[in-house]
């Protein structure tokens, strides 16, 4: 990790236009909450799941893991980074470290706070759907900064992968959850409660690896990715 | 064209990168280097040396000098070929940044810093033992100590550029490389760029810059590599290549009280390779440029003709460079 590196892409990130998108989000999270709070505990999951694991998680760490390291890509201000001595997993870590830490703040705590508000207390359903998007918070950020260091149509391809991969092929196709993160994340959300509505269909271990797989295989390759920066688009 | 005039070129004034390099300066190489993109060949098989001391990259928009320097900095992949950086091939090898400072062309720079903080962070990023110490020493040299304060937002054009090479020199390199620092400045600030340039090639680093435009480099180098289409076109001192430059034959178009006796005057003369009269203008291919240019107003006064206009048709940069490839 860098401070240098996590300070200059924190000031990037609060000064962006794109930040602003973000305030609405964590919002409706916590409205719903509030106007559910007389629901049954089944209803408080599914909203827990459909909004906030599923919908408003994802598309905050969308627009994160994006920001920290695709726009530095798009305005060119990364090349002031990579043209010094120090390792590309240091700048991508670094990268990856602001998007978790901003993700689990406008993201994770607005799920926290509507399943408390929605159970009353700090329920385990509540700490359940917490823990997974804690664990949300730290796995789409590092797909979505390895997707930046790929393609400059980071946010394009991030959506399409939401819409189609994670919500309807892991919806429809049951083969396809072993390999959907929304999945992982319900698996940890049910592992961290005793609440018997919320039902993972892929197993804990299963859930465990793929995750560490998943993390490892976006850090190295969004790292190589950035060793071999190349300016091609702006030389021709 | 022109591999072997390039050779020939290079052996001559070229060279002092080379001797110096002997007494420990950092030299940057292409051995047969290419680059290119599906059917684009945007740099073909270059080969070139360039020293301790100031260098200029000369070319046309769109011959390949950025690509050049991309290669050079590390941040492209030679389709062919090497290019190194102190005997170290610069494609994923980030530690000939420690040698290294890249001034890119492209304006992109952290506009909610202050001057001073992009360049500490610069000093930062690159573990300086002193980094507050370095950055002002940087600041400094580039003469932007008094807006250090003010974020990049606010500066003008030639305040970004001083900034952006304040940054890219912040721990001392060995080798600069600036990607047409003189965009969009001002003569004033042009001239201190120059300066600036000077002397650090003085203390015997390597510097190279682009640009198309003939004069900055005129002022700036005496080494010159010339990058046409891609290509090498010419390299070595700049009084060398500005004669072939001038040598070349060039079409001037004339007005003159009497252009049917000074196309008849003219024809005579051995700087003039042909003289055309259409329509009461007179278009005159010169053989000489130097020549031609003392010899007609010479003659025009013997035989008493008033010139009204002398307009070079040819002066452009295209046309210079197209010459040099041909050659």
């Amino acid at each position: 990790m860098n401070g240098t590196i996590i300070s200059i892409t924190l000031r990037g990130l609060l000064g962006r236009r794109r930040a602003l998108l973000l305030i609405p989000l964590p919002l409706v999270v916590i409205g719903v909450g509030l106007l559910a709070r007389d629901s049954t505990q089944a209803e408080a999951v599914d909203i827990l799941n459909g909004l906030g694991l599923s919908t408003v998680l994802p598309l905050t760490a969308l627009i994160l893991g994006t920001a920290v390291l695709g726009s530095e890509m798009e305005d060119g201000n990364l090349v002031h980074l990579l043209a010094k001595p120090i390792s590309r997993a240091e700048i991508l870590l670094s990268k990856l470290l602001v998007a978790v830490v901003a993700t689990v703040f406008v993201g994770a705590v607005p799920i926290l706070i509507a399943g408390i508000l929605m159970t009353g207390s700090y329920s385990s359903i509540a700490q359940g759907f917490f823990v997974g998007a804690l664990a949300g918070s730290v796995l789409y950020p590092a797909i979505f900064v390895a997707l930046s260091a790929v393609t400059k149509r980071a946010v394009v391809f991030g959506l399409v992968y939401l819409l189609l991969w994670e919500g309807v092929l892991g919806t429809w196709l049951r083969g396809t959850r072993m390999l959907s993160v929304r999945h992982y994340l319900l698996q940890f959300a049910d592992a961290s409660s005793t609440s018997p509505f919320i039902n993972a269909d892929v197993s804990f271990a299963t859930s465990v690896i793929m995750s560490a797989i998943l993390l490892g295989l976006a850090v190295w390759f969004g790292t190589d990715r950035l060793r071999s920066y190349n300016m091609a688009h702006e030389a021709i | 064209m022109t591999g072997d005039r390039a050779e020939n070129l290079q052996q001559s004034p070229a060279v002092p990168g080379v001797q110096t390099a002997a007494r420990g300066g950092t030299l940057v190489e292409l051995q047969n280097a290419s680059k290119w993109y599906g059917n684009v060949v945007a740099v073909n098989d270059i080969t070139m040396t360039i020293g301790p001391g100031l260098t200029g990259l000369l070319g046309p928009n769109g011959a390949g000098k950025s690509t050049l320097l991309h290669l050079m900095a590390g941040f492209l992949a030679p389709s062919r070929g090497e290019v190194l950086l102190g005997g170290t091939p610069t494609w994923r090898h980030i530690d000939v940044y420690r040698r290294l400072g890249l001034v890119p062309e492209r304006d992109a720079l952290y506009d909610f810093l202050t001057g001073e903080e992009f360049v500490y962070a610069s000093a930062k990023l690159h573990k300086l033992r002193d980094p507050r110490a370095a950055a002002r020493r940087a600041i400094e040299l580039v003469d932007m100590a008094e807006p250090a304060d003010r974020r990049i937002q606010t500066y003008s054009k030639g305040m970004r550029q001083r900034i952006k090479v304040a940054a890219a020199f912040v721990h001392d390199p060995q080798v600069l490389l600036l990607d047409e620092p003189f965009n969009g400045m001002d003569p004033r600030q042009r001239l201190h760029m120059m300066d600036l340039l000077h002397r650090l090639a003085a203390e015997g680093r390597t510097i190279l810059f682009s640009s198309h435009i003939l004069a900055e480099v005129e002022r700036l180098s005496g080494i010159v590599q010339v990058i046409v289409s891609g290509r090498l076109a010419a390299s070595g001192d700049y009084r060398h290549i500005r004669r072939l430059m001038t040598n070349r034959p060039h079409v001037f178009q004339l007005r003159s009280s009497d252009n049917r006796r000074l196309a008849a005057v003219l024809i005579g003369d051995p700087s003039v390779a042909g003289v055309e009269l259409d329509d009461g203008a007179l278009t005159v291919r010169a053989a000489d440029f130097g020549e031609f240019t003392h010899v007609l107003p010479r003659l025009a006064k013997t035989h008493e003709i008033r010139l009204r206009e002398v307009l070079n048709t040819d002066e452009s940069l295209d046309s210079v460079f197209s010459y040099l490839v041909a050659q």
